[in-house]
């Protein structure tokens, strides 16, 4: 956080974004999401409520899931953002992109990279032991249940109703890493 | 949303007198509820300082077992920290049963007891509210109660405190520092949040420009604690009603107990009276309710436009039987 006192309207922020650095001059008002799609043309990110409700704009920053409509973007000095389009592992597109594709679990779509980006974030979050909800007793290792990975995306809603795919997706994804 | 500035300073000194020197100035930590207010239009700050950098992120314990969390610290990671885990599972199942993953990552610490309530009245920046616009009115009374207060309320307010933390963090006895202007200061937990008697607008005793910057948990005198939260989705909804609670058992009797109810009040409400009526004695169903009598007796019920809230006092009655016949059983090793 080297930003100090902004003079006036704006604010300087260097921040990268799927792998390119930029910097970048921002209004204090303006949103991670906004920033990601009207400065930036990134168009997998995508505004549903714009309250921090349905997680269509979930991104990844350092790696962990956190919802873009809901962060100022001149917080993100030095932030490194990953969205569903530049998501990958070892170089290959994230293996959960083919797992959505393989286990039918969207239909319009628009949802689709929030719930990509938080189900990444959700597979980092069980690796590190994490708990949720429905872990019990709350101090125990959680298992890889369809229970658990429902409660831990229950931030990201389907207008559409595909949540048993994206369940089996995620199911599967991480049963192969 | 009103044009503000924004500025990061680099000391906790310099956020604190940044604010309390400012009337229009606000602190920013995980954003969730104060990004939402500007764009709604509740909160409409000149000045936005954040403090992300200059709140501890980290917990410590110190020398006589309490375990101190940084103001900065992420929800997700005190929930998943195994101190708090194996000593306080009350409040990683409190933690866990609020919001969403990707706001328990964002929001701290510091700024969870400080959120706002969700009262639907409040969020409309079109209907009178007291809270939002004092003198207004309140619109909740004779509106949708549903999620409004049984216990506490005034002529003025009914809103209900949203945190889940902040019900466990009253049964520990959590003591959180506070740093001001003219310096530091120890204010409990209990005494943080107020009552909205005539000035609803206010939610906690904290002064403009006062910052919190730890919070602190006495060393555990139990592991026998749970939160359970009872709302109208499995996930991802504020509770209708909630209970923690914290009890130790000696010789089949409960020898010391802390019970606080969410969802029922502007504050989280620690419950005194049930306690009273369950230290030192048996633990059955007829106890639980009793318990439940001496701390709803005075509960008002608000009629509304979707039949009211009287439903509350039967569902934290059940409520508190259910977690205390877990928390008392034999084998309850937790």
């Amino acid at each position: 956080m080297a930003l100090t006192e902004s003079a006036g309207e704006t604010g300087t922020i260097a921040v990268r974004v799927d792998g390119v650095s930029r910097r970048l001059t921002v209004d204090p008002r303006r949103t991670l999401l906004d920033l990601l799609r009207d400065q930036l043309d990134s168009y997998s990110v995508k505004k549903g409520c714009d309250h921090g409700q349905c997680g269509a704009c979930t991104v990844l920053v350092g790696g962990r899931r956190v919802l873009a409509c809901l962060v100022l973007a001149v917080t993100c000095d030095g932030a490194d953002v990953t969205t569903a389009a530049g998501l990958t592992t070892e170089g290959e597109p994230h293996p959960l992109r083919e797992a959505f594709l393989d286990s039918d679990a969207y239909q319009c779509g628009y949802c689709t990279p929030g719930q990509i980006c938080s189900a990444a974030g959700l597979l980092t979050e069980f690796r590190d032991g994490s708990p949720s909800h429905v872990t019990s007793p709350v101090a125990s290792t959680p298992q890889w249940t369809e229970a658990e990975i429902a409660e831990r995306m229950s931030g990201n809603l389907c207008r559409c109703g595909a949540y048993d795919g994206i369940v089996a997706a995620i199911h599967r994804t991480g049963e192969g890493g | 949303m009103r044009p503000f500035t924004f500025a990061s300073p680099s000391t906790p000194a310099d956020a604190v007198r940044a604010v309390a020197d400012d009337p229009s100035a606000v602190f920013l930590g995980g954003g969730t509820n104060l990004v939402d207010h500007l764009k709604l239009g509740i909160a409409r700050p000149a000045r936005v300082i954040d403090i992300t950098g200059v709140t501890p992120t980290g917990l410590r314990e110190d020398a006589d077992g309490a375990l101190v969390i940084g103001a900065g610290v992420r929800n997700s990671e005190l929930a998943a920290d195994h101190r708090v885990l194996e000593r306080y599972p009350v409040l990683a199942e409190a933690l866990l049963s609020g919001a969403s993953p990707q706001l328990r990552n964002m929001a701290t610490v510091g700024g969870n007891p400080l959120q706002r309530t969700r009262c639907v009245y409040f969020q409309d920046v079109t209907t009178p509210c007291n809270k939002r616009s004092p003198g207004s009115g309140c619109s909740a009374l004779g509106g949708y109660t549903r999620h409004h207060a049984i216990l506490g309320a005034s002529e003025q307010c009914a809103a209900t405190h949203p945190s889940d933390m902040a019900v466990a963090l009253s049964i520990l006895e959590a003591q959180v520092r506070v740093l001001g202007p003219s310096g530091e200061r120890i204010v409990p937990f209990g005494e943080l949040h107020r009552l909205p008697g005539d000035h609803p607008e206010r939610d906690t005793v904290l002064e403009h420009g006062e910052l919190i910057t730890e919070i602190s948990l006495p060393a555990p005198w139990t592991r026998r604690s749970a939160y359970r939260k009872v709302r109208d989705r499995a996930s991802y909804a504020f509770a209708l009603v909630s209970v923690a609670a914290a009890v130790s058992m000696l010789e089949g009797k409960i020898s010391d107990i802390r019970v606080a109810f969410g969802g029922v009040a502007h504050k989280p409400w620690r419950a005194l009276r049930a306690e009273e009526v369950l230290r030192g004695a048996r633990p059955d169903d007829d106890l639980f309710r009793s318990a439940a009598e001496a701390e709803l007796f005075e509960a008002r019920p608000l009629e509304g436009l979707d039949g009211g809230n009287a439903f509350k006092i039967p569902l934290a009655t059940r409520t508190l039987a259910a977690v205390l016949r877990e928390l008392t059983a034999a084998e309850g090793e937790r």
